[in-house]
């Protein structure tokens, strides 16, 4: 039977088990719409905004490490989404978005709402396709899926012209699929394995830097045998929170710029750098020249692109984090017999002294304003046993949660690391809550960030997606903030927001919750109540305007330097003394 | 160092934008650039100039392989290769002029493939620096255009090319 390429869309995509699709209509995608109407195995969240379409997608891909999926229109549509393309491409976010494109006769002409997708897209995505004739729209589907989800995951794009979505042709899905050119490598090398493990078994000062390839893969359960088995400590990134148990005693928590002051000494001071499924980013490695500067590095990756692209690697071991770290597990566990823990304990008692010397700190006073890092400590003490998913916006507070809120378990951390997308937290959240309509999840949000996607309150209304937004509330671009008091002399340029909407209010006018915690004794009791909502909760939280994130390493800085806390001139201004004094160093409300 | 590179892709739309884009996007240097379908119609074949230190050689070299349309690279300066450039170069010729012309294209073994009467249009293959020392002989008399082809290259090793043909029979 012959199917209209919209029927062979959905077919497809029933095939490919989706059952949630993030969308928002137009012109040339009408048809399609038209056919999702009339079924019912696919639910269509109706977003307010196309960038909320892709986070939302890119959200859902992060909880349930399946494909996420968007549909959006042409022109404004397409380049709406660009965004959240740009954001899953650098984050490797599996991903397939369908975009409307103007009938093939018309491609070219500047029609209306025209915009060249492709080209557009190209440089955000894993791969893109410009289907010309419905008879290969299936076939085009099945390698979008499969490029997305194989390899490293990505975004993906596929670009459907109206008449495309319109003709017939006889629909048959192929069960399986092989691209000549794209053969991703999931076998690592075994000789390489094996010098790995060799290096592994005599490092004195070792430490396991673990990324977002570790959740990807899935190898969470090997990482921590791995670990346990070698006795190593271990670093993750921003992207890699939740591969390891926060709380595990073998934790250093994140890494990088913001990270914890024990997690980079020890990448600073090792003799083996064990890198799994992360990229030495700029924000890890600092100064690269001085990255590291004792140790051997083992770099095991999917993405050979990623191997001795910033910093040169000894043993570079290219294939599936889960794959290669089984098949290390199994050497190590012939050779290791308990002698680890005895080599290292130098190491480890080094570890601990850093520790103690310089643990995570904020200082609440009970009738003080209210210290970001306390909301976070509190949110965490009470939602850790309902094991939530978190989501975060962009700057301070998505600092403060990497370092405060320590998650269990992988797929429940998603922040926005690559591209750094202020407004990706909330869309995000309610990606993963449509995933998993029954569990607790949580969006850490600033309230500038929170500003770029408010407007998905309505889908979120609407759809019955009950995420608790938590605003930490200080009337700036706090990161920016931060940057100008350290290296810009204090001068605020276009970082004070001055005035913020009343978010309670915000919340009732969308049909959600409001709530705030104006006092640090009320923050407890805030929190409890949103919990029990089964609604949209926005919950307030004015804070103290000035406070920095700590550990800092300056960019292009050395990972073994680090700003601990406010330089001196910076705490006399902000006690009054200097000569900027703000005047709301306590925590005001606009409303 | 001057690099060539040896990439066989997918002849399709869009092939050529997305290595192109992959250069300007990432920075690396594009000197020049030729393609042409191969023997099999569905795959072309480019031959890319480029320069960098070693790590962006190999950044290069892995970032093209990892493009989906990208079926097989080869730096070429890892092993032995010829290499090989055209030129077309119309040069302006007054009456005393045609005669020196012709002889400088004679030296290098060039083809005069049209004339008019105040133009020879000459036809020089060589490497770089042939087609360099010609275009400097040639510039007094007046050189009216000159379009060059770019590079083309292939490694002295039989090997390499039968690689792909093999990976495409294995396909099938």
């Amino acid at each position: 039977m012959k199917l209209t390429g919209a029927e062979i869309l959905i077919e497809c995509l029933k095939r490919e088990g989706v059952k949630t699709i993030f969308a928002l209509p137009g012109g040339v995608v009408l048809k399609i719409f038209d056919m999702l109407h009339q079924q019912k195995d696919i639910e269509v969240v109706l977003t307010r905004h196309e960038q909320g379409a892709g986070h939302m997608a890119e959200g859902y891909a992060k909880a349930t490490g399946k494909a996420g999926v968007c549909l959006v229109t042409s022109g404004p549509g397409m380049t709406n989404v660009i965004t959240a393309l740009a954001d899953a491409y650098m984050d490797s976010v599996p991903l397939v978005c369908f975009s409307g494109q103007v009938p093939t006769s018309l491609i070219g002409n500047d029609a209306f709402q025209e915009a060249d997708n492709i080209g557009l897209s190209r440089p955000c995505t894993k791969y893109n396709f410009l289907v010309k004739d419905v008879k290969d729209l299936a076939v085009t589907i099945k390698e979008a899926f499969y490029i997305a989800t194989t390899g490293r995951p990505g975004p993906v794009l596929v670009d459907i012209p109206k008449d495309v979505s319109m003709d017939k042709a006889e629909f048959v899905y192929p069960s399986s699929i092989s691209i000549r050119s794209y053969n991703p490598v999931y076998e690592g090398n075994k000789w390489q394995i094996k010098q790995a493990a060799e290096a592994m078994t005599k490092a004195k000062k070792p430490v396991l830097y673990v990324g977002g390839g570790v959740i990807f893969s899935g190898a969470s359960q090997e990482l921590i045998e791995l670990a346990e088995l070698t006795h190593m400590p271990v670093d993750m990134t921003l992207m890699g929170l939740g591969a390891f148990p926060g709380e595990h005693p073998q934790s250093m928590g994140m890494l990088g710029m913001h990270g914890t002051y024990w997690a980079n000494m020890v990448m600073h001071y090792s003799d083996l750098v064990v890198a799994i499924g992360a990229r030495f980013d700029d924000r890890v490695t600092g100064k690269v020249s001085e990255f590291c500067p004792h140790a051997k590095v083992i770099h095991i990756d999917i993405d050979p692109t990623s191997i001795r692209k910033n910093v040169n690697v000894d043993i570079p071991i290219v294939g599936d984090c889960k794959l290669v770290l089984r098949e290390l597990i199994q050497i190590l566990r012939a050779t290791v017999n308990g002698d680890q823990r005895e080599l290292r304990k130098p190491w480890w008692d080094q570890i601990r002294e850093w520790q103690q010397a310089n643990p995570l700190a904020y200082q609440q006073e009970a009738d003080g304003p209210i210290k970001p890092q306390h909301v976070i400590s509190r949110l965490y003490d009470l939602t850790k046993d309902r094991d939530p998913i978190v989501s975060t916006d962009v700057g301070q507070h998505q600092m403060w949660a990497a370092q405060y809120f320590k998650l269990a378990k992988p797929n429940r951390w998603l922040t926005s690391g690559g591209l750094g997308t202020m407004g990706f937290g909330f869309p995000a959240a309610m990606g993963a809550q449509a995933a998993f309509p029954g569990r607790l999840v949580l969006c850490i949000a600033g309230d500038g960030s929170i500003q770029m996607n408010m407007q998905e309150m309505a889908t979120a209304v609407v759809h019955k997606l009950p995420v608790k937004i938590i605003i930490l509330n200080n009337r700036f671009h706090g990161m920016v903030r931060q940057w100008q008091d350290l290296f810009y002399e204090g001068r605020y340029a276009s970082s004070d927001l001055e005035t913020t909407p009343d978010f309670v209010k915000l919340a009732e006018a969308y049909g959600a919750v409001g709530l705030r915690a104006s006092k640090p004794s009320e923050i407890d009791d805030v929190i409890k109540e949103a919990l029990a909502v089964n609604k949209p909760v926005i919950v307030d939280v004015p804070t103290y305007r000035y406070e920095n994130v700590y550990p800092m390493i300056p960019a292009g800085g050395c990972n073994h330097e680090m700003i601990l806390e406010d330089p001196p001139a910076l705490k006399s201004k902000q006690s009054g003394t200097g000569q900027v004094a703000p005047k709301d160093s306590d925590t005001i409300l606009t409303a | 160092m001057e690099h060539i590179i040896s990439v066989t892709v997918e002849n399709k739309f869009g092939s050529l934008s997305r290595i192109a884009g992959l250069f300007s996007g990432r920075g690396f240097n594009i000197e020049s650039l030729s393609v042409a379908p191969t023997l099999d119609p569905s795959m072309s074949q480019m031959t890319i100039v480029t320069s960098g230190d070693e790590r962006i050689i190999e950044q290069i070299v892995k970032q093209l392989n990892k493009l989906i349309d990208v079926i097989k690279v080869v730096d070429l300066n890892e092993s032995d290769f010829v290499s090989r450039e055209t030129a077309l170069i119309k040069v302006h010729t007054k009456s005393e002029d045609r005669a020196e012309a012709l002889r400088i294209a004679d030296i290098f073994r060039a083809n005069v493939i049209d004339s008019t009467p105040a133009t020879y249009t000459i036809e020089v293959t060589g490497d770089p620096r042939k087609i360099e020392a010609i275009i400097n002989l040639l510039q007094p008399l007046g050189i009216k255009e000159l379009t060059r082809t770019g590079r083309v290259a292939v490694a002295r090793e039989l090997i390499r090319s039968t690689d792909v043909q093999a990976k495409k029979v294995v396909r099938e």
